[in-house]
């Protein structure tokens, strides 16, 4: 039974990652870049989310739309002042820049929000749930986790199929020039997609946040490198990749804790993309390269 | 009336000048091919029109509309489609969502799916694979689709670079058959071509571009005629 409980909550985190994933995989799909300071815009979002929650009282769902349209924001601001003067630059300078990026947001938040970590209240407030005679237990937290980042999978995949903006963004990530003379804004459509990633972000930190609840100007880093690691795995630029890729990565990160190391789990996650990278390359569900010579 | 007037147009790529101050004019429902050999600027002359590239200098005149500085997605909706060298077709869509693609600025949709039907018509073989992904075309079939893709904006202009480009002989007749079926319909093309001898046999005017410069100009058969032209291009 203790295998079930750890599976769900495996889930569940993977969930987390996943959401977080998809913002890594449509810029990496569309801008070709990575963002590295995605995980901080989760960080950011979280500090709102706590702000308006703690201090000014604001109930959790106002507060969770309050930091979505914030992230959003934020993460058009970034793309407009520090990617997009670099969109015909080194792939190296975007990544220097992006790591930059990630410095600027955990140092301001840091003088602005102390580096002492703050108790982060869930936004989740549903009893929990009893199965099988008790045996298993499981929060309103992890199940609401699961749901939301099943609702958004769903969300995205109808947004790209069925509307303009997301052909638009299918046409973009495969040939900038070419959809451009379809007669789509490429730049429009990038920050969209940062637009789309930063907002996902939000949603991920305040789920992030409810299971673990301390929040320091660093809490975005470690589940950003996992989700990116996540999206690797699965195939970058992939959006399936990435919910594969964070739920595996979830599960066995939380099975690694529970059965063989507490210590250790971190390791065996990194050690499983490695493995996983030198037999497939381009991740589980990635495409093979074919790069123009 | 010219539709498209080019003016000393200048274009560099980093250090190099690859355009070196053009001028040209195309009248309403020409046929004009931009012959030149591999590195002439063909190419880097359409990209600059669709604002792909932007100019050093120089300007270029749309239907009386200064469109130099325009960024380039505007541009189809003027009416102006270019049809890329290469094909660039989305390759992991599908025919039928490239088509879409290339009708992506038009809001009227009974207008798309009747243009739809006239593409079907010209190119049956796109209606049998409309539900397969364009990479997994023929070479040939994916320049029908480029084509196919283009006119899906109905253009009023037509800006086509190297159609012929790594076909087989008869793929090359039925590209420009469909070529000729445009010019009828009216619109006005402009042809980039490798293929001299096809291009000029098609075209109403051409010019001769070599390394950044227009070196002739005239009637299309004119130039199919000219001793250099011959030597050079035609391989006669």
């Amino acid at each position: 039974m203790d295998f079930i409980t750890h599976l769900i909550n495996g889930i569940s985190l993977g969930s987390v990652y996943a959401i977080i994933a998809l913002g890594y995989t449509m810029v990496y799909g569309i801008a070709k870049m990575l963002n590295f300071a995605h995980g901080d815009v989760i960080m950011v979002g979280s500090y709102i989310i706590f702000l308006l929650m703690s201090n000014v009282g604001v109930p959790a769902i106002p507060a969770v739309i309050i930091s979505i349209i914030v992230c959003t924001t934020l993460g058009i601001v970034i793309e407009k002042i520090a990617y997009k003067p670099l969109r015909r630059a080194t792939s190296l300078a975007v990544l220097i820049t992006a790591i930059g990026v990630s410095y600027f947001l955990q140092n301001s938040s840091l003088l602005l929000f102390g580096s002492d970590p703050k108790v982060f209240s869930s936004v989740v407030n549903l009893p929990s749930i009893k199965l099988a005679n008790g045996m298993i237990n499981i929060s309103s937290t992890t199940i609401v986790t699961v749901v939301v980042c099943i609702l958004i999978m769903i969300a995205l995949t109808l947004f790209i199929k069925k509307t303009k903006a997301g052909q638009a963004m299918l046409a973009v990530s495969e040939d900038k020039d070419a959809a451009s003379l379809m007669g789509i804004n490429a730049n429009a459509t990038i920050s969209l997609t940062f637009a789309i990633g930063s907002g996902l972000a939000a949603i991920a930190g305040a789920l992030f946040c409810s299971a673990y609840p301390s929040l320091s100007p660093y809490t975005g880093a470690m589940p950003g490198i996992k989700a990116f690691t996540a999206a690797v795995f699965g195939g970058i630029g992939s959006i399936p990749g990435a919910l594969l890729g964070g739920i595996l990565l979830g599960v066995i990160e939380i099975l690694g804790r529970a059965y063989i190391s507490s210590q250790l789990s971190d390791a065996i996650v990194f050690a499983v993309l490695i493995i996983v990278l030198l037999v497939r390359p381009t991740g589980i569900l990635g495409k093979k390269l074919h790069e123009k010579v | 009336m010219a539709v498209l007037e080019v003016k000393d147009l200048v274009v560099n790529y980093g250090l190099i000048q690859a355009i070196k101050g053009i001028s040209f004019e195309i009248e309403e429902g020409e046929l004009v091919a931009l012959i030149g050999a591999n590195g002439a600027g063909k190419t880097t002359i359409l990209h600059t029109i669709t604002g792909l590239i932007q100019p050093k200098a120089g300007t270029i005149i749309y239907n009386g509309q200064d469109i130099t500085k325009i960024p380039g997605y505007k541009i189809v909706s003027l009416g102006m489609s270019h049809v890329p060298e290469g094909r660039r077709v989305f390759a992991n869509l599908t025919v039928m969502e490239n088509l879409k693609m290339g009708a992506y600025t038009r809001k009227d949709k009974k207008e798309i799916e009747e243009t739809l039907k006239t593409v079907f018509e010209h190119f049956p073989r796109l209606e049998e694979r409309k539900n397969q992904a364009a990479g997994t075309l023929s070479g040939g079939e994916q320049q029908m689709l480029a084509m196919g893709r283009a006119l899906m904006s109905k253009p009023k202009m037509l800006l086509l670079d190297e159609p012929s480009m790594g076909l087989s002989p008869l793929m090359v007749k039925e590209v420009f058959s469909i070529i000729d079926y445009c010019h009828k319909e009216g619109i006005t093309i402009l042809l980039v071509e490798q293929n001299a001898k096809m291009a000029l046999n098609y075209a109403d005017r051409a010019y001769v571009l070599e390394t950044g410069n227009i070196t002739l100009s005239g009637d299309a058969k004119d130039i199919l005629n000219n001793d250099q032209v011959k030597k050079a291009y035609l391989g006669v």
